[in-house]
Formats: structure tokens, sequence, C-alpha cells
């Protein structure tokens, strides 16, 4: 078990390099987060990797993703866990809730909007692993629901986040 | 001279009292305010609400007064026999206002008259009557006829504020929409939720209310009676569900879904439900708001990059960008008489409230206090309020359109936001 987790998070670091070449490309596309073309998580899915179909898989990973402010670009150091939440998901039947989230720049309604951008660039990516999008729900909280409170880049760099929770 | 009779617009509501009560703190006023001595009305005395005390805070508000303090009177006339200008101009008072309250079998009776103390003469005589509970009523619109004789303005202080409080706790009743005088006075709760609530917008007739509700751990638009409490879930989109505004004929909304996978703008005809599509941009299209005449929408889009206004017309759905200074400018309104543009504006990481002129495009910074956001015009176009942050904590303020005069409104309790500034009663 030990052994089988340990080799998976390696994998799930180089697969986190590869897809990150990859996706980066849609960021640039401002369409391509509408379409996203699931067969580019095939090389994915067709890996040998023992992972038990059970909860205790997932437990240990990251369930808050951040985010650079005014941006719903996924960072590099997000792709690891979220891989290892992919890999979980395609095989179990629960679902997850995305909430995406701003800090309190900005006008609310603009920043509920970019709260869904986030929240949709996670669940893009996990599509792109293979998990089926009726799985996945998302919503945006915007500036409604701060992680912390506070004004400062410490206060705002917590709050431009996306929380990933198992329904 | 014959008196003219004031009506007292009464909304009967359905909510419960707030306690949240805004305080005021004037922090600039225009150069030269003009002194005014607000008699104490005559009979007056031992009511529940003190008129002359809530007149002279409403005239003191609006920046363009300098209320005398009643310690200072020589006299407290009641009628004109009584008056000697003499007095008044030993005090340096340009505008004098005296008055008698007589209670006619449980109705209260306010007589007043303004005088003109510089050119010694009687401006108006005129009446207004209410109930007890209509005390505030009474003083506000002495406050209006006032203000509207001196400035040429039509007073806004009758009229009435929402906004958001977040008593930062959580729990059932941790975000509560708040319907309020003005003033801040007399607050009531409209809906009070354990999820967030924004983006409260008036009716035109001031009937009802439309926001934003998470109750059902998703977003989505309601619309709710004032008279009845009686609230409609107006839609339930996958995604936004957001910014709703009502057209100037109130048959419809405008609003922000993202349910074809990004957001857009769609109007909404309340009572066929028929959806129309307005925007159709891969960028962020949202904070929609009518033009006077009905027929366009202004809207935020970073269509171009970075967030600006644009204008999209509803009949032939072309679209034309209104601003161009910066590299963010939100959340657009017009002025009443359609002149201004008000949007909130980032300049040099600083969020402020501006001004465009529609004509000239000339910007003006009006607002320079710490993440100023969702401006929100008087009926009368003399101030607008907005919110802010002051000591770490969300309170509303308030600044004239020409940014001389200045002032906050806390909250005792909580952080406040969101505010609304209604329109006039019809």
């Amino acid at each position: 078990m030990l052994k089988s987790l340990k080799s998976f998070a390696v994998l799930a670091v180089v697969m986190g390099l590869l897809v990150g070449c990859s996706s980066n490309k849609p960021a640039e596309d401002p369409n391509a987060n509408v379409e996203v073309d699931t067969s580019a998580g095939a090389g994915v899915t067709q890996s040998t990797v023992d992972v038990e179909n059970d909860f205790s898989a997932v437990a240990g990973l990251a369930t808050v993703f951040y985010f650079e402010f005014d941006s719903a670009v996924l960072l590099p150091e997000a792709r690891a866990a979220l891989i290892g939440h992919a890999e979980y998901l395609r095989n179990a039947s629960k679902s997850v809730r995305l909430e995406g989230h701003a800090d309190e720049r900005g006008t609310r309604e603009y920043n509920m909007a970019l709260g869904e951008r986030r929240a949709n660039a996670v669940r893009d990516f996990l599509v792109l692993q293979g998990v089926s999008s009726s799985k996945i729900e998302t919503v945006s909280y915007g500036e409604e629901r701060p992680a912390v409170s506070g004004s400062g880049e410490t206060s705002w760099s917590k709050n431009r986040r996306v929380e990933l929770s198992y329904q | 001279m014959r008196y003219s009779w004031i009506l007292i617009f009464v909304l009967s509501l359905f909510a419960t009292p707030a306690m949240a009560r805004l305080t005021i703190e004037i922090t600039s006023g225009v150069d030269n305010p003009t002194p005014i001595a607000v008699v104490p009305f005559a009979g007056s005395l031992g009511l529940s609400e003190d008129i002359q005390d809530i007149v002279s805070a409403d005239l003191l508000r609006s920046g363009f007064f300098r209320p005398i303090p009643k310690t200072d009177m020589l006299s407290m006339p009641k009628a004109e026999a009584e008056v000697f200008y003499r007095d008044w101009r030993m005090l340096g008072a340009s505008y004098l206002v005296i008055g008698q309250m007589t209670n006619v079998g449980g109705r209260y009776q306010l007589q007043f008259e303004l005088y003109d103390v510089l050119s010694q003469r009687k401006v108006f005589q005129k009446q207004v009557a209410g109930t007890d509970s209509q005390l505030r009523d009474i003083a506000h619109a002495v406050s209006d006829a006032v203000y509207e004789a001196i400035t040429g303005i039509r007073g806004a202080f009758s009229t009435k504020i929402l906004y958001v409080e977040d008593l930062k706790r959580p729990g059932a009743g941790r975000y509560r929409l708040i319907y309020a005088d003005a003033d801040g006075a007399r607050d009531r709760v409209l809906f009070a939720s354990s999820e967030p609530l924004l983006s409260p917008a008036w009716s035109n007739d001031m009937s009802k209310v439309a926001y934003v509700s998470f109750e059902t751990t998703r977003p989505a638009i309601f619309i709710q009676e004032l008279a009845t409490g009686k609230r409609t879930q107006m839609t339930n989109f996958q995604g936004l569900n957001g910014a709703p505004a009502w057209s100037p004929d109130d048959q419809s909304l405008a609003l922000v879904l993202s349910k074809d996978g990004n957001p857009e703008i769609y109007t909404l005809e309340i009572a066929t439900r028929k959806l129309r599509r307005i925007t159709d941009h891969f960028a962020i299209d949202t904070e929609p708001n009518w033009t006077h005449d009905g027929k366009s929408l202004i809207f935020t889009s970073n269509r171009g990059g970075s967030p600006q206004i644009y204008q999209v017309s509803l009949a032939t759905g072309r679209v034309e960008r209104l601003t161009f200074e910066g590299d963010y400018n939100a959340r657009p309104r017009l002025s009443p008489d359609g002149k201004t543009l008000i949007m909130v504006h980032r300049r040099d990481g600083i969020f402020h409230i501006t001004s465009q002129d529609v004509k000239t495009g000339n910007m003006r910074i009006l607002t320079e206090t710490w993440l100023d956001e969702s401006p929100s015009i008087a009926p009368n176009g003399a101030m607008l309020l907005y919110a802010t942050q002051h000591q770490n904590k969300g309170v509303l303020a308030a600044v004239s359109m020409d940014a001389g005069v200045k002032f906050r409104l806390p909250s005792k309790q909580g952080d406040v936001r969101e505010p609304s500034w209604s329109p006039f009663s019809k």
C-alpha cells in the first residue's frame, strides 16, 4: 500500500509536468475552457498505477488550489494533487463540488465571474484527466466567502482559490 | 399665502426590526455651507421623535447647510409675528425654519414656514401630517421642502436604502438584507440567510426588490414583494445567476447567466419568464444596467483584455465601448439625467468611484477611500452611496456628485455593503 502510494506520487509529479505543458495551451485561448478535448486524458487513464478505490487514497491530497491575481490559470503546483483526485474520481462513485473564490479587490459580480472561471479551470483539468463532467459540480462564491479576513497580499493570496470537496 | 400640503408616501412593509442602525460621520462638506436655523417646532416637545433634530441632521448631511445649534438661538418663534430678522442676522443665519405641531384626533399636523433672513421674506408655508409612527416621515418631508426651495434640487431625504449586512459569524441569520430610511434609521430585515446575499436592486415602483441569494447552495435570483414579504425564485440555472437590474417599466430584469458556458447578459421577462440572450462573447460580460430609455444596457466586459464599460443596443445588438481610461472600469450606473456615468475605477492598484461625462468622456475620481465599490446614485442625482472599508470594517459611505461632500455610515455591528438607493416614490 505504502509502496504503491509512493510510486503513484512519483508518477503523479511526472504526469503533472506533462499535463502542465499541454494545459498551458488552453489558457492562452479563452475559448479553450468551453470545449475540452477529453481524449487528451487517455494517456493518463491507461496508466497502470495501482490506486485502491478507497477514499484514503485522496485523504492526504490538497483540496484547496490557489490562483494569481485576476487570473484563472491553474498553477503548476496544483496539478499533482488534482491528478490524484482525478485518479480516484474516475473509478469512484463519489462526485465533487468545486467552489471558486476571489479576493476582495474589484467589484462583487465581476469577482463572481472570476471565481467561476477558476472553478471551471479545475473542472476542465479533471475532465482532461478522464473524470466524467457529470461527477463535477462547480459554484462560484466570488469574494463573498473569504478563507481569511483582512486586507493585504497575505490574506488575498489565500482567498483566490478553488476548494474541492467530495459529496 | 396659502398652505401647500405635503403628502407622505407610506410603504407598508413585511419585515422585522434590524437594530443595525447606521450612524453618520461627516468627513467633508462644501467650503461655505449655508447657515440655517431650524427652530424646535412648537408643540413637538416630548414626542417620540425629535423633529428639529432630524431636520437639522438631514440638512447637515447634505453638505450644503450648517444648522445653527438651538442653544445659540435668541428666540424660538412659532409664527410669523414672532420672527425678528435682526435676531437671526446676528446669529449669521441665512435661512430660518419655524413651525407648529398640533395633534388633531391622534394625528399629527405640522405647519412649517421657511424665511429668507437676508431678504427678510417668507419663502413658503406648508403643512404635513401623519401618525405617531410617521414622525420621521414628517421631519424628512420638512427637509425635502426646505432643501428644494433653497437649492432648486428635489430633496431625497424621504427616500429609502437597501444594503447587505454580514454579521461575520456562522449562523442562520449571518447575511441580512436590510431596508432603511436614507439616514439609516428605522432599519428592517427583509431577508436573512446563513448563505451570502448580494446585488439588491429596487423595482422602479418601489414595490419589490430583486437580489441574489445562495440559500440553495448555488446563486439564484429572487424577487421579494416589500408589502407581503412574498419571495419568488426567478432563476435556477447552472452556473452564475447574478446582477439583476429592473427595466424602467419593471417588466423585465437584466441579469447575468453562464448556463451556456460563459458569463453573458440576458433579459428575463418577469411575467412570462421569457429569456433573451443579449451578449455573445467568450469574455466575462456582467453587471448590466438599463439606460433610462430602456433601449440599451450598459455592462462590464473584459473582452478588450481588461474590464471596461460597454453599451449594447437591445434592438440591434450593436456593442459600443464607453470607457478608455485605465485598466479597470466596472459596475456602471447612469445618473438620473443620463449625463454622467458612475463606475468603479482602479488606478495604481487603488479602487475609486469615478464619474465620467457621457458627452466628453472626461473622467473624475470622486472617492479616495479603501476598496470602494457598488456605487448607487440618489434619485435626485445629488449624491451617491457606495461601499468601502474603514478601520478594517465594511462601511457605507456617501459622496456628492461633485466630490465636495463626503460622509460615512458605519454600522453598529458587522460589515455593511451593497447599498442600493431607492427611486423617488411616485
